[in-house]
């Protein structure tokens, strides 16, 4: 991508006079020369394939190691009591992202936003707002350009991957993404974009990666759902007129000193943290004597 | 990297580099054997070989062996369906000096003793890089049309391939020249902007002095 900050995509918004999303999708274009329909149209593919992948959860699964699965289920039937705390929208994004998450873990087919351990936050959201019938198809798939923008610049300036910046690197850019998205879809302007996705980003800046026995499932699944539901509060505070103090392209900075400076046991090598924990240590051995027989 | 580097792959979970990367690792291996392997013996290193199974990494270079894509909802049933096709599969763990943590080293065999060595790591987000084939080093990703031509080191070959793409119209992208010992067996490896024609690759084939000719499209892939 031509952009390397956020600040430049808000520039070419405003002397465009163009949404965010219609200044991604030009960039697209250019970049791998393809017409705007066909970048539509791929686009469109990956809503597809996300919504199917979200609608296919099946409670029954349980992962390979049996340490995940089944989960989604039960909050679904949390949900449907309407005692929670949240609303029923808001159980509903809890319910989606840790059946995603589940999925994923159980082998089945999920679309990487931006990573395979992250694939729970954007649908999360997105997937109730279609639901509702809130937000059109349309509406969505330019959505899913203002997040791909937002990943692009994060990849760009720091990284995606647990391995190189922590679990911050994965659901915390998701669910920067997935803020930007969610201003975009109730119609906030470009900068209300970039408080969000700021915002959202802050909240989760240090976060370690730390996956028990090196597996994609413990804490992962459940972080879909936190970066799912900092989203939201991130989009709405941005949607309030509350700014970040610090401009995005400073947090995605911040974002990867904090992660060059993190310790490697807690970047996706389950050595530290909770993968280091007495009852995480008990879980891979057993894990690994299984492998054994 | 664009866009749909950061949105993207649709993927069978549940890592990118653990899972989807050894689909891609397996197909590239089958594509440059040229056919499904009758045998594998598949050796995996470092997190490969700690996490592997619990990824479902040895599953994935099977799947993908079997030429099926990182999406293909059958890779979770890939042994089964290898047991069925009567592919022969064996797993070792093993250490290797000086490798990325997610590499696998393949074995396989083919029919009529068509053989092929590989060693590849996944580098994450599903993407990957073929570090030695047949115990010769390369370095290629497996993003471009890649061309691999086993040769006598002796002087001309590059020109004979190398005047082919031009004649075809097909840009280098990269292009990597490897040898055991001088006068001994060469291998390059050359990444292009555009498919090679298949009867091209076949005419590089029959020429004197070239011992091997591989070729895959990542469309393919």
């Amino acid at each position: 991508m031509s952009y390397h900050s956020m600040q430049e995509i808000l520039t070419a918004c405003e002397e465009q006079n163009k949404n965010f999303y219609e200044v991604i999708i030009e960039d697209d274009r250019k970049e791998r020369g393809v017409s705007k329909e066909e970048s539509y149209e791929k686009m469109r593919n990956l809503w597809e394939a996300m919504l199917s992948a979200s609608m296919n959860y099946d409670s029954s699964l349980k992962s390979a190691s049996g340490l995940v699965g089944g989960d989604g289920g039960k909050m679904k039937e949390y949900q449907e009591k309407g005692e929670g705390y949240g609303d029923t929208f808001l159980l509903e994004v809890v319910v989606r992202a840790l059946q995603m998450g589940e999925s994923n873990a159980c082998m089945k087919r999920i679309v990487a936003a931006p990573t395979a351990g992250s694939c729970g936050v954007l649908p999360a959201v997105l997937v109730p707002l279609y639901q509702e019938k809130k937000v059109t198809e349309e509406k969505i798939i330019e959505a899913l350009y203002v997040a791909a923008g937002i990943g692009q610049v994060i990849a760009t300036r720091a990284f995606i991957a647990g391995a190189a910046g922590g679990c911050q690197a994965e659901i915390g850019s998701a669910s920067s993404m997935a803020a930007g998205a969610l201003v975009y879809l109730k119609g906030g302007s470009p900068n209300q974009i970039a408080q969000g996705a700021a915002i959202a980003l802050k909240g989760l800046l240090g976060l370690a990666c730390d996956p028990v026995a090196g597996l994609v499932e413990v804490p992962c699944v459940k972080r879909n759902v936190l970066g799912a539901v900092n989203a939201l509060t991130s989009a709405d505070m941005a949607l309030a007129g509350i700014e970040s103090a610090i401009p995005v392209d400073q947090v995605i900075d911040a974002m990867r000193e904090i992660g060059e400076k993190m310790d490697v046991s807690l970047k996706e090598t389950g050595e530290g943290g909770l993968a280091a924990t007495e009852r995480g240590e008990e879980m891979k051995r057993m894990l690994s004597k299984e492998k054994c027989n | 990297m664009n866009i749909f580097d950061i949105l993207g792959p649709v993927m069978v979970g549940p890592s990118s580099s653990h899972t989807a990367g050894a689909v891609r690792i397996g197909l590239v291996c089958k594509t440059l054997l040229g056919e499904i392997p009758v045998k594998a013996n598949i050796f995996l290193h470092g997190s490969f070989a700690a996490t592997g199974v619990g990824h479902g990494t040895d599953k994935a270079l099977v799947a993908g062996l079997m030429g099926m894509k990182p999406d293909d909802m059958r890779i979770p049933d890939a042994f089964l369906l290898a047991k069925e096709s009567g592919m022969e599969v064996h797993f070792q763990s093993i250490h290797l000096k000086d490798a990325h943590p997610n590499t696998a080293l393949l074995e396989l065999t083919g029919t009529h003793d068509n053989q092929l060595y590989i060693q590849a790591a996944s580098l994450g987000g599903g993407r990957i890089m073929v570090h030695k084939i047949d115990n010769i080093t390369v370095n290629f990703t497996g993003e471009y049309p890649t061309l691999i031509v086993h040769n006598i080191d002796q002087p001309g070959h590059v020109a004979e391939v190398t005047s082919m793409l031009s004649h075809k119209s097909v840009n280098i992208a990269n292009m990597q020249l490897y040898r055991d010992k001088k006068g001994g067996y060469a291998v390059m490896v050359l990444e292009t902007d555009q498919p090679v024609p298949e009867e091209s690759v076949q005419w590089l084939a029959h020429l004197e002095g070239v011992l091997k000719v591989t070729y895959f499209n990542p469309e393919n892939v």
